[in-house]
């Protein structure tokens, strides 16, 4: 057999394959049964919502993980990976979404780190900057060897770490949601350099959920929901709606039971709200949004189009760049998250184990988190230890938390239930206004409806309730109008009654009727 | 068997003893390699410390700074930050409360002593919140800062006394040994049991330990140094400005350390003098650990390592060994306990693991396969 050889003088993959792959961890299915392949000058993109398994896929492909059933072949050979050296040895390159490169050492330097040098003991960076021009110049990777790398904007960084990979030997690159972070210039500059490396007869496989540079970019599409492959298709008259409507399914739609309620005065206000997220890119875009009382506004969209932000702007964890919240008409832009709560705001974040609970507290303790400096939990400076013990046992009853006690530690209980201990601390409280973000995520079936029937009581009590969720049936459920951000604008607010997941889907795709 | 090994609460308990005993046995091989009978430099060691009232009071009288010393780290530590500037916060105290009590030495005792010893609490209270505001406005890493701040406060202490605060008995007897002039009478600390040394400021750190037990577990401010030295994260969506509770755990560990200075002044030397610190403001810290970081825990912890350093001094007279040999000892401890820590941990989680089974963190959003009905 004649191995073809790419332009870095490396041989091709010319044919990848991953046969009935199938990873579990416990208590969930990341990997069912799933195939993929992807062949030579050719860029197959992986798409899928957060927690599809499309990250977890690529990880075995890198070695990070190990099958738990199921075979990798290249070129029709059966191989094994027992650690991302073996895939790299294999030609296979991955570029994480966070990168991996020393701040404090210049780009030649990260390239040459953890390379056996050509001269023993000795650096030979003199070699390695050469080859990185060579490199540079043959790809288009516009970047400088010298430079020190906490001097590069993010796109250098992603361009360092092309090289890096390259340098390597990869025929094939996997890119885990590679334009997450960048700007809209960067991101056409990455595919330029992946047009390059397709027509030189790499192999690329591109993970992302925006579907835009899917149908811009890739050769074949497969999408992955809940751990399942739902299709492979060649991208061609593929439309966002279509990819859209795989992404996030619609099989089991569920009944809506209960009846719209007469909407009070608006409680909860967004106008005008711009924000960035963490890494300083804008992810919120003029949001404009009112929620009445006894209404449950739904915010649908594909993960990681601004809804994250959108709750923290609201809860006060982030700040805005422009825009203001408002509570019963008062402008609250300035207020500290603590004055919020007072003031009545209840806020079940997307990251319960993070932001939600100390897991190293005991559940009497995290049910206080949010008013152990009022009466009667305390008087401000000590502690009631028989009201706290008092209310921790009311919670844990009437919102049906199975723990052996209140003075369990938190870690040792069930994501389930771990839900319901921040649902019992925010909604006994008896909220005016609720933030609900991915309030069902990674829950079991019974914790969930029952959460959904709390979320249904409180807007029973009058609460202004923003649900977020990449759940559009859990949105289509229990809202009652609907908003879809992409990108982070609102696409347009719908009526429940008049809603469809079709147009729904579409507007999650960013295409608005014309 | 692997149950019971498996068991985190028995092991939290079972692991820091067998640390000290192993450190023990590998200090057993170092005196016998120094030429020593192991068990009789150990036995020297224990009926020296523990075995009779001169060495039970000699203990005693080292645990106080200890104790004092471990109840701030216990603090600083819950709140998630690492004070290694004890040393330099216990001079900072003596020398604050020496030169506060020779200033007001005209004053009543029934005044001054409690003003000399709040007056060490606040000099040691601003050589950590130095660190803890710089580690909460521009997270700053406090444990450079306060090693870094133990440098300046020993060449303060340098200074000072050998200028302003040199007694002036040896200037004028030429001898200018760094010392400061004796305290007034009115400012020494109770004997409790003449003719031992022993003096009531044991009795005061016993009762700080209960307060500060207190304070941790059962106040709202303890409530949020906890929460905050935990997760920060959920700090703040609670409310709680997470940088004013780091700033005051530093503070309050620095002001434990300098009311132990102040102690040590008013109840050990009666005076301000070089080497007062005695290492104290580390082998707090060995205490405090070995307590769990539990100030009712820190309170056996102190005792102990009380003991190992009266004992030790014993020892070095009894069978010519250096009495540094101890702090080997001290050193191999921690690094058992804190390598028994991770032991301990590792059981936890395996018993959390079991207990919680479906995985949020790796992969959301998947459909659980966990039925539980409601």
């Amino acid at each position: 057999m004649t191995t073809t050889l790419l332009p870095t003088g490396r041989p091709r993959i010319d044919h990848l394959e991953m046969r009935q792959i199938v990873k579990r961890f416990p208590g969930v299915i990341a990997c069912d049964h799933v195939d993929f392949d992807v062949r030579a000058g050719e860029i197959h993109a992986l798409l899928g919502e957060n927690g599809a398994g499309k990250s977890t896929l690529m990880r075995q492909l890198y070695g990070l993980y190990h099958p738990d059933a199921g075979e990798i072949f290249i070129n029709g050979e059966a191989v094994t990976f027992h650690s991302p050296t073996d895939a790299i040895e294999h030609g296979i390159g991955m570029i994480h979404q966070h990168f991996m490169l020393v701040d404090e050492l210049t780009v030649t330097e990260n390239v040459a780190l953890g390379m056996r040098s050509s001269r023993g003991p000795f650096l030979d960076l003199d070699k390695v900057e050469a080859r990185i021009r060579e490199l540079s110049q043959a790809y288009g990777l516009q970047v400088d060897p010298k430079a020190p790398v906490w001097t590069l904007a993010v796109g250098e960084c992603q361009r360092v770490e092309i090289i890096k990979a390259l340098y390597r030997g990869a025929a094939l690159l996997i890119l885990d949601e590679p334009t997450a972070v960048l700007t809209p210039q960067e991101a056409d500059d990455l595919f330029a350099t992946l047009h390059q490396m397709k027509r030189d007869g790499h192999a690329l496989i591109f993970i992302t959920h925006k579907l835009r540079e899917v149908v811009a970019i890739s050769d074949r599409i497969s999408v992955l929901r809940g751990g399942r492959l739902i299709d492979t298709t060649p991208n061609q008259g593929v439309t966002r709606a279509m990819l859209a409507r795989m992404m996030v399914g619609r099989d089991v739609l569920l009944e809506r039971t209960h009846k719209p309620l007469p909407r009070g005065a608006v409680r909860l206000a967004l106008r005008g709200v711009s924000a960035a997220n963490v890494t300083g890119q804008p992810a919120l875009r003029n949001v404009t949004l009112e929620i009445h009382a006894s209404e449950i506004l739904g915010v649908a969209g594909v993960s990681g189009n601004g809804q994250r932000e959108l709750a923290e702007v609201v809860a006060g964890l982030r700040g805005m760049t422009s825009g203001r919240v408002e509570f019963d008409g008062h402008d609250v832009s300035a207020w500290s998250p603590g004055k919020r709560t007072d003031a009545g705001l209840a806020y079940i974040p997307e990251e319960r184990m993070h932001d939600g609970i100390v897991q190293e507290f005991s559940v009497s303790e995290n049910l206080m988190l949010q008013d152990y400096d009022h009466a009667p939990m305390s008087n401000g400076i000590l502690l009631n230890f028989g009201e706290i013990a008092k209310r921790g046992r009311e919670l844990v009853r009437d919102f049906n938390i199975r723990t052996p006690s209140i003075d369990t530690a938190t870690r040792s209980l069930s994501g389930g239930n771990i839900q319901k201990l921040i649902l019992a601390r925010e909604l006994s409280r008896d909220p005016k206004v609720l933030v609900a973000a991915q309030p069902t995520r990674g829950v079991d079936i019974g914790a969930t409806e029952y959460i959904h029937q709390r979320l249904l009581d409180q807007r029973g009590h009058g609460a202004a309730t923003l649900l977020i969720s990449e759940d559009l049936d859990e949105i289509l459920a229990l809202a009652d109008r609907i908003a879809v951000i992409y990108e982070g604008r609102i696409m347009d607010i719908v009526p429940r009654e008049e809603a469809t997941a079709e147009q729904l889907g579409l507007l999650m795709a960013g295409v608005t009727e014309e | 068997m692997q149950r019971f090994f498996r068991s985190p609460r028995l092991l939290e308990i079972a692991l820091p003893l067998a640390a000290v005993f192993i450190a023990f046995a590998i200090g057993g091989v170092l005196l016998w390699l120094l030429g020593a009978n192991p068990l009789e430099a150990y036995w020297v060691l224990i009926s020296g410390a523990f075995g009779n009232l001169n060495g039970l009071t000699s203990t005693l009288i080292k645990m106080t700074p200890l104790l004092l010393v471990a109840l701030g780290i216990c603090i600083s530590f819950r709140g998630g930050v690492i004070n290694i500037g004890g040393e330099g916060q216990i001079m900072m105290g003596a020398l604050a409360a020496t030169a506060f009590a020779l200033w007001l030495r005209d004053l009543p005792g029934w005044l001054l002593l409690p003003l000399t010893l709040l007056i060490g609490a606040v000099a040691g209270g601003i050589w950590g919140a130095i660190a803890g505001i710089l580690k909460a406005r521009l997270n700053v890493n406090e444990i450079l800062s306060t090693v870094m701040l133990n440098a300046i406060a020993l060449q303060l202490m340098n200074f000072l006394l050998r200028g302003p605060m040199l007694d002036p008995a040896q200037i004028a007897a030429g001898t200018n040994v760094a010392q400061s002039e004796t305290l007034p009478k009115s400012v020494w600390l109770l004997r409790l049991a003449p003719p031992t040394l022993l003096h009531s400021g044991v009795i005061l750190a016993l009762i700080l330990a209960v307060l500060v037990y207190f304070l941790l577990w059962r106040t709202t401010i303890g409530y949020r140094i906890r929460t905050v030295g935990l997760n920060p994260s959920a700090a703040r969506y609670a409310g709680m400005p997470a940088p004013f509770y780091i700033a005051l755990s530093l503070t309050l560990a620095g002001a434990f350390a300098g009311l132990a200075g102040a102690v040590e002044v008013t109840g050990v030397q009666h005076r301000m003098l070089e080497g007062l610190s005695g290492g104290y403001g580390f082998s707090g810290i060995v205490a405090a650990l070995f307590g769990k970081l539990h100030p009712l825990g820190a309170i056996p912890a102190s005792f102990l390592f009380g003991g190992l350093l009266v004992g030790a001094d014993k020892m070095q007279r009894a069978v010519q060994v250096p009495s540094a040999l101890i702090t080997a000892i001290n050193g191999l401890v921690v690094m058992f306990v804190v390598a028994s820590e991770v032991y301990v941990r590792r059981a936890r989680r395996r018993a959390g693991r079991e207990a919680a089974e479906a995985s949020l963190k790796i992969e959301p959003n998947v459909h659980s396969v966990q039925t539980t009905a409601p």
